[in-house]
């Protein structure tokens, strides 16, 4: 014979749910309200504000420099400080550092993994960091005696619990952010390689990451497969804010409270990889799925210019630091400079 | 044919979402009334009806979408690759040629996206046709795949040979030009799913993401309490009108647009464009003389005085004669911390602290004593972010004060007076003449030098 179920309990149980309705009916209004302020203040389109600003003319960009040398896809790419060098990583476990203006090969890291999908050049131009399935990213200090093996003075400073996506140094050699596939960013002391804040809020992978310096502090935005984008304060760890949009994953994200404009063509079919503005802002160019990179006028909404030259998907892509030029990747094995 | 199962992950989506597009093109094409002319054409002895030419499909696309024909080329392309269009002769060479090479629409059975991912089974049925038909039809490679998948699924070789038979046996009752037709855009679309070795593989979608969302967040009550605090200091935060903001933007582009080389070009001239490296060595971090641009940049904003190696020293040798400097250095120093080792930052501290903070300290900065209060009691127990609020009180400072009289003094004048612009340089008069390339020095070998002098002195 079944005993009866204990009075206590079941009132107990049927608090719990009534405050998780509370909770989630709270949430939902708060939620609400905060969709009413944005709107609010939504008075004018991108577009209106841009329309005594001159149109663009012409538009003739051409591929300046090919760097062959990976065997495999191109996954990422960043730019030295010097304006003319940049790191490079690849699906075939191998790192490069190029001087992108004569081509050479500098140097050449072999990692122990393959998919090295996040490389970043140190601001001081003397070391780069990588990562991939390897769920880690280390730092390789550039020795420029040609025979010492580089991998020898390796310094694995991140540990996700998944493949790392993204990586930046922040404003010195000294200090590392993340992004993973676990769902965190992470910043990093490289030296001792502790974790000195981690940043979790994201739902799925985190695919990359953008630092936006601002004279009160540092904070980062990072977008993932959860549809959102979150800007974060890196001293305290806290999403600032949070965007949802798009109709699929975030992989690429550059920095501006509401989707301001969208850059689209009926023409265009494939997805966008990568994105980078031009030094005043005024250009947006994008590496597509399709090969291609669109350049587009970001206040008037127009696309200015297609380019071809790569013969399979263009998966990274940044404009050089002193805007003279951008470089992309892609699964074709090489890299372009772009002028 | 056998039930496709749904393949996991984003790039699913993003997959089947591009070719829903391309769908819409392709139908577009075949519109009755706005869509492309078709006829006939002649493939050796027999007549293919609704063919169209290579041409045909730039020319329409051209128009459609207003393009010019390098994009209409590529974006055929794109619809030949992906299988939606289909060569008829040298079907295996899956290029779009602006010419009168005749092409077909692949029907929609054969679309990859109807029955994706292809399956094994359907792949050996596939062979086994082939090989049945015609003794020695299968390429070397399709002998190899055919004899591993009859290894690894042999317990349903009986089904597969069976399948084949009846299919041939189906075909047979076909008109020849149908049969035909048929042929083509099963090989058509094998040759997308099941790309030959060292042919392109259009299908190759990189690394699977795993992509679980609800296994990752479980709504309860945690969930939403944050939800509900992130919600609250949002709406408490300040807010600007999009309008003030968007104007804001503008503005920007409107005051860096000399300064972005690829808009307006840069003096001399671009070194990527001209191989020439002398608008690099004009602005390297320190130069007896600066281009006026760069001169004129500081003047932008306080942050980019500051970021400008030379703008700081500029900036310091002002605040030197108005006897502020230790403002700056304790701004420099505060940085150092912020950005530094984790294993340096007590020793900072004290150091800051001993030259800045301290009563009676040699360089003392004029913080409030609200400020002032805070910072000392954080000292006591140092920490990277210690300095916080005392830097960005003088770097307010700063930048309300000494700043904008800075950019009125006549250091800054004449530092803009004398700034360099520097003559535009064409390219080479002789366009095929390529100059040589020369190579700058490793930014490690100059610290690597610097070092080494450091150790010898």
């Amino acid at each position: 014979m079944r005993s009866p179920p204990i009075p206590e309990m079941a009132t107990q149980e049927v608090q719990l749910s009534e405050t998780l309705a509370h909770l989630k009916t709270e949430s939902d209004t708060l939620k609400g309200k905060l969709e009413e302020e944005r709107a609010k203040l939504h008075d004018v389109e991108l577009h209106q504000v841009a329309e005594k600003v001159e149109g663009l003319g012409q538009f003739v960009m051409k591929t300046r420099r090919t760097l062959k040398g990976h065997g495999n896809k191109v996954l990422c790419m960043d730019w030295c400080k010097d304006k003319r060098r940049i790191v490079s990583s690849s699906q075939d476990g191998k790192v490069i550092v190029w001087d992108a203006f004569t081509t050479n090969k500098e140097h050449a890291v072999t990692m122990p993994c393959t998919w090295v999908m996040a490389c970043a050049y140190a601001p001081s131009g003397c070391a780069v960091a990588c990562g991939g399935l390897d769920n880690k990213c280390s730092v390789y200090p550039l020795s420029l005696d040609k025979n010492e093996n580089l991998a020898a003075k390796k310094k694995s400073v991140a540990m996700h619990t998944n493949y790392l996506s993204a990586c930046s140094f922040t404003n010195s050699d000294m200090q590392i952010l993340t992004s993973s596939g676990d769902g965190t960013c992470a910043l990093w002391d490289v030296e001792s390689g502790q974790l000195l804040q981690s940043f979790h809020g994201h739902a799925a992978d985190v695919l990359c990451l953008d630092l936006a310096p601002s004279e009160t502090g540092n904070t980062f935005v990072s977008g993932g497969c959860d549809k959102k984008a979150n800007v974060w304060d890196m001293r305290s760890g806290q999403c600032i804010q949070s965007f949802e949009t798009h109709e699929s994953d975030i992989n690429n994200s550059s920095e501006a409270d509401r989707e301001v404009a969208i850059y689209s063509k009926e023409s265009i079919i494939f997805g966008v990889s990568s994105v980078d503005f031009s030094l005043s802002g005024r250009l947006l160019f994008g590496g597509y799925n399709d090969y291609t990179i669109n350049v587009w006028d970001v206040l008037k909404g127009t696309r200015v210019s297609i380019l071809f030259g790569h013969e399979n998907r263009v998966s990274t892509l940044r404009v050089s630091p002193d805007g003279t030029a951008f470089c992309t990747g892609s699964w074709d094995h090489t890299l372009r400079t772009w002028a | 044919m056998t039930i496709n199962t749904l393949a996991k992950g984003g790039w699913h989506r993003d997959q089947m979402a591009c070719f829903r597009k391309m769908e819409k093109v392709i139908v577009a094409m075949q519109d009755p009334d706005m869509g492309m002319k078709m006829r006939n054409q002649r493939l050796l002895i027999t007549v293919i009806p609704h063919a169209m030419t290579g041409r045909d499909v730039i020319n329409w696309l051209m128009q459609k979408y207003n393009m010019c024909e390098e994009e209409a080329l590529h974006l055929g392309g794109m619809l030949v690759r992906y299988g939606y269009i289909y060569p008829l002769k040298e079907p295996r060479s899956l290029v779009l040629r602006a010419d009168e090479s005749p092409y077909r629409f692949q029907t929609p059975y054969f679309w990859t996206s109807t029955r994706w991912p292809a399956t094994e089974l359907d792949y050996a049925i596939y062979l086994a046709k082939k090989n049945i038909r015609k003794q020695g039809e299968l390429m070397e490679y399709e002998k190899e795949r055919y004899s591993v998948l009859h290894k690894r699924i042999n317990h349903t070789w009986d089904f597969v040979v069976m399948q084949a038979r009846e299919q041939l046996r189906a075909s047979k009752q076909r008109r020849k030009a149908d049969r035909i037709v048929l042929e083509c855009q099963e090989q058509a679309y094998w040759l997308i799913n099941r790309p030959p070795p060292g042919a392109y593989n259009i299908l190759d979608m990189g690394l699977e993401r795993p992509n679980n969302f609800s296994t990752r967040v479980t709504l309860n009550s945690d969930y939403y309490k944050r939800e509900i605090e992130f919600c609250r200091r949002a709406l408490g935060r300040n807010r600007v009108k999009s309008s003030i903001c968007l104007e804001g933007f503008v503005k920007y582009s409107e005051q860096y647009l000399s300064h972005d080389p690829i808009m307006q070009g840069c003096l001399p001239s671009n070194p990527w464009i001209s191989d020439d490296t002398a608008h690099w060595t004009m602005n390297t971090e320190v130069v007896p003389i600066p281009s006026r641009l760069r001169v004129e940049r500081w003047s932008f904003s306080f942050m980019e005085l500051l970021n400008d190696a030379m703008g700081r020293r500029e900036f310091m040798t002002y605040l030197e004669k108005e006897f502020s400097a230790e403002n700056l250095c304790f701004w420099q120093a505060c940085e150092d911390i912020r950005h530094g080792e984790n294993s340096r930052i007590v020793e900072k501290v004290e150091e800051v602290y001993k030259n800045f903070l301290a009563p009676g300290a040699a360089r003392w900065v004029n913080i409030d004593s609200k400020t002032m209060d805070k910072t000392l009691k954080g000292i006591q127990h140092p920490h990277r972010f210690v300095m916080d609020d005392a830097q960005m009180h003088i770097y307010f400072l700063m930048k309300k004060d000494s700043f904008p009289r800075y950019l009125k003094s006549d250091l800054y004048k004449n530092m803009l007076a004398k700034a360099i612009v520097p003559q535009e340089v064409k390219k080479s008069v002789f366009p095929f003449m390529r100059r040589q390339r020369h190579s700058s020095p490793s930014p490690a070998q100059a610290v690597a030098q610097a070092s080494e002098e450091e150790g010898r002195a």
